[in-house]
């Protein structure tokens, strides 16, 4: 039998209907449009969704980057990238600023992205509320309501019993004044970066089979209480052992030898290209 | 100094898929795809009722490639399936139309046209037979050869009956007042593999949705909702069939809304299926605190033969026509969104994945709650169950 794959491996009907769902998601900021998630030769909940946005817009002359979880190089990015390369031949790039397509599995590109870069983001559980209310059928009733009582009280659980909000990756934001959303589990580091990005940030959910959208300069506010504003991890005093960076994201790493704890760029790319700054001079 | 990984996760994962070609192939013997068809029908029909794709040839080939894992021989032909354009609905098939090689009836002993054994395993010892390991082409070819002897002249074991000739055991109950008569309902189905579902679901899109669940999946709930989750009664199996459908599609160059008929219509193949309708005994309020039992209808259909899953199939399905959020396998929404072994599978194994990013960010959380100044509050004696946290 003979391996016959289309372009980006859909066919294009099947891309057609992606892109349609992705221009009604730019449209309703926030709001989580369903669309007939196909199955892909990476698993679900591998960035299925992400990948499938990302294969219903990439042309031949696009230049395309993944991230996993801030790693170019990460087993997921790797695989994306191999996917992608292979149905389409288009070129793929570590640097952040020669990408003008880039599919991130939970982190958003320390260096500020421009209006012709599209960031597809993957999406593991795209409702807010899921973790109040378990039915799709209630959540989506509450959305239409704009009822996101849930999503406050779960935070104000949260200073109950710990003192503090105590939400990880993944923070619920609020999107233009309308739909709470989840910005998919990107550090609350990266949540800032969200609102009024001049990139079009599009979410994809495959298992979940939804997309929605960030358009470019949209107000997106993280959901907080006044006398318990929204905070970030907290990265003061932190160094990159590599590159020198402060005030990025960090991994967190263990010297085998001395056991002492240090700290790195969580985003690779941003590492290396400082590190290359560094030799050039 | 330790070492730390910027660069070269690629070459570790080339590395990794070699080390898997090595595994399937160390032994120096590789499985022949025809060997599969011929040796492994049971698995070809459960890989391509999950996957909802009927190619016993593709199914072979997954099922080599993923050295046997029904898990990973459904995901690569779900992948190849989402790739085929889809240019017809085939017709609207009546189920009497099956060529029928096995059906039997555990509601009446007697039933018209009488009950047909086929080919099953229900009627086996389960003993392992050592002489498996000894068998050859050859033996095999001798005991067909003396088996067909043997029954020539007689009403061959391979013989199915004809299409139409078997009454369905359900009209003989319908026949006799016991079940309602129900309008025959031609609305289009919805395709769930093209639309999102979207709750409350309709009948078509459930039924689509348990049929390519996981085996074992719709198995478990099923037996769930026998033994004791749900009010059900014990329910009965009217009627297991297993056998052929024709499939047909209406003449492309015939407009639909001048009206096409059978005579139109082109053959494209036949598939096989199981297909069970059970009758489930339920309590028909009738006023005044009084009720009756009626009968009810559950219904199963699975490409190739997979009896267990039709089975466990049709008792979901009545279990889902009459929701009950007190019991998991009366809410669609439990039932229908964990029952697809893709998706299953898929996201139990992103757990793999690194989360160094989310995990990071929990980690922020867990220090800056145990340091908090404002922890006075947490000493308080609220019982609130642990936080739910973002970390997926």
């Amino acid at each position: 039998m003979k391996s016959l794959y289309n372009y980006a491996f859909f066919d294009e009907g099947s891309k057609r209907e992606i892109r349609r769902a992705s221009l009604k998601a730019i449209a309703i900021p926030g709001y989580q449009v369903p669309f007939a998630s196909r199955e892909m030769p990476i698993a679900r909940g591998w960035g299925t969704g992400g990948l499938q946005v990302t294969l219903s817009l990439i042309g031949k002359s696009d230049v395309l980057k993944v991230i996993d979880q801030g790693a170019d190089e990460s087993v997921n990015a790797v695989n994306i990238k191999k996917l992608v390369g292979k149905t389409t031949g288009v070129e793929t790039t570590e640097e952040t600023e020669r990408a003008t397509l880039i599919q991130s599995r939970h982190r958003i590109p320390e260096t500020p992205l421009r209006e012709d870069q599209v960031l597809v983001l993957q999406v593991p559980i795209p409702e807010p509320l899921r973790f109040v209310e378990p039915s799709e059928e209630t959540t989506k009733r509450l959305h239409a309501e704009a009822d996101y009582s849930g999503a406050y009280l779960l935070l104000f659980e949260q200073i109950m019993r710990y003192g503090r909000v105590s939400t990880g990756a993944d923070h619920p934001v609020e999107v233009r004044d309308r739909y709470v959303m989840a910005p998919s589990p990107i550090p609350r580091f990266d949540n800032p970066k969200m609102d009024h990005s001049s990139a079009l940030i599009l979410l994809g959910a495959g298992r979940e089979k939804k997309i929605y959208a960030v358009p470019p300069y949209t107000r997106v506010v993280s959901l907080d209480f006044e006398d318990h504003p929204f905070e970030i991890e907290d990265v003061t005093g932190r160094v990159c052992r590599q590159c020198g960076a402060v005030d990025v994201y960090f991994d967190e790493l263990v010297d085998e030898e001395t056991g002492e704890t240090f700290f790195q760029c969580n985003d690779t790319s941003y590492c290396l290209a400082r590190m290359n700054a560094e030799a050039d001079r | 100094m330790g070492y730390v990984a910027i660069k070269g996760g690629t070459a570790a994962i080339e590395a990794s898929i070699a080390r898997l070609a090595y595994e399937r192939t160390k032994g120096g013997t590789v499985l022949d795809v025809d060997r599969v068809l011929g040796g492994m029908r049971a698995l070809i029909d459960q890989v391509m009722s999950e996957s909802s794709l009927y190619s016993e040839e593709v199914a072979a080939i997954c099922i080599k490639q993923a050295e046997g894992s029904p898990e990973e021989a459904v995901f690569t032909m779900r992948a190849f399936r989402s790739t085929l354009p889809r240019k017809h609905y085939s017709n609207v098939v009546e189920s009497d139309s099956m060529r029928v090689e096995r059906r039997i009836s555990a509601t009446f002993k007697d039933i018209p046209g009488g009950q047909i054994l086929g080919a099953s395993y229900d009627y086996v010892h389960r003993l392992v037979d050592f002489a498996m390991s000894e068998e050859t082409d050859q033996s095999a070819t001798e005991w067909l050869t003396a088996w067909h002897d043997a029954t020539s002249g007689t009403p061959s074991a391979t013989a199915s009956a004809e299409p139409g000739r078997l009454p369905k055991v359900l009209d003989y109950l319908r026949d006799r007042g016991l079940m309602k008569r129900v309008e025959v309902d031609h609305t289009e189905p919805k395709d769930v593999t093209k639309e999102a579902l979207s709750f409350p679901t309709s009948r078509s899109e459930r039924l689509q949705v348990l049929t390519r669940g996981q085996t074992g999946t719709v198995t478990s709930l099923g037996y769930a909702s026998l033994r004791g989750y749900g009010p059900l009664l014990h329910p009965t199996v009217a009627e297991l069939r297993v056998g052929y459908l024709p499939i047909t599609i209406a003449d492309p160059f015939v407009d639909e809304a001048d009206g096409t008929d059978d005579e139109d219509a082109y053959y494209i193949g036949e598939v096989k299926v199981t297909e069970v309708e059970s009758v489930v005994p339920v309590a028909a309020p009738r006023g005044e605190g009084r009720s009756e039992i009626e009968f009810d209808i559950g219904y199963g259909i699975c490409l190739g033969q997979n009896e267990t899953k039709a089975i466990a199939m049709s008792l979901l399905d009545q279990c889902l026509q009459h929701p009950d959020p007190a019991f998991p396998t009366h809410d669609e929404e439990f039932v229908l969104l964990h029952i697809d072994s893709v998706e299953a599978t898929g996201f139990i194994s992103h757990l793999k994945l690194p989360h160094y990013v989310t995990f990071q960010s929990n980690l922020d959380s867990v220090r800056r709650s145990r340091n908090s100044k404002q922890a006075s509050l947490a000493d308080r004696d609220v019982d609130l169950p642990p936080a739910p946290g973002g970390g997926v």
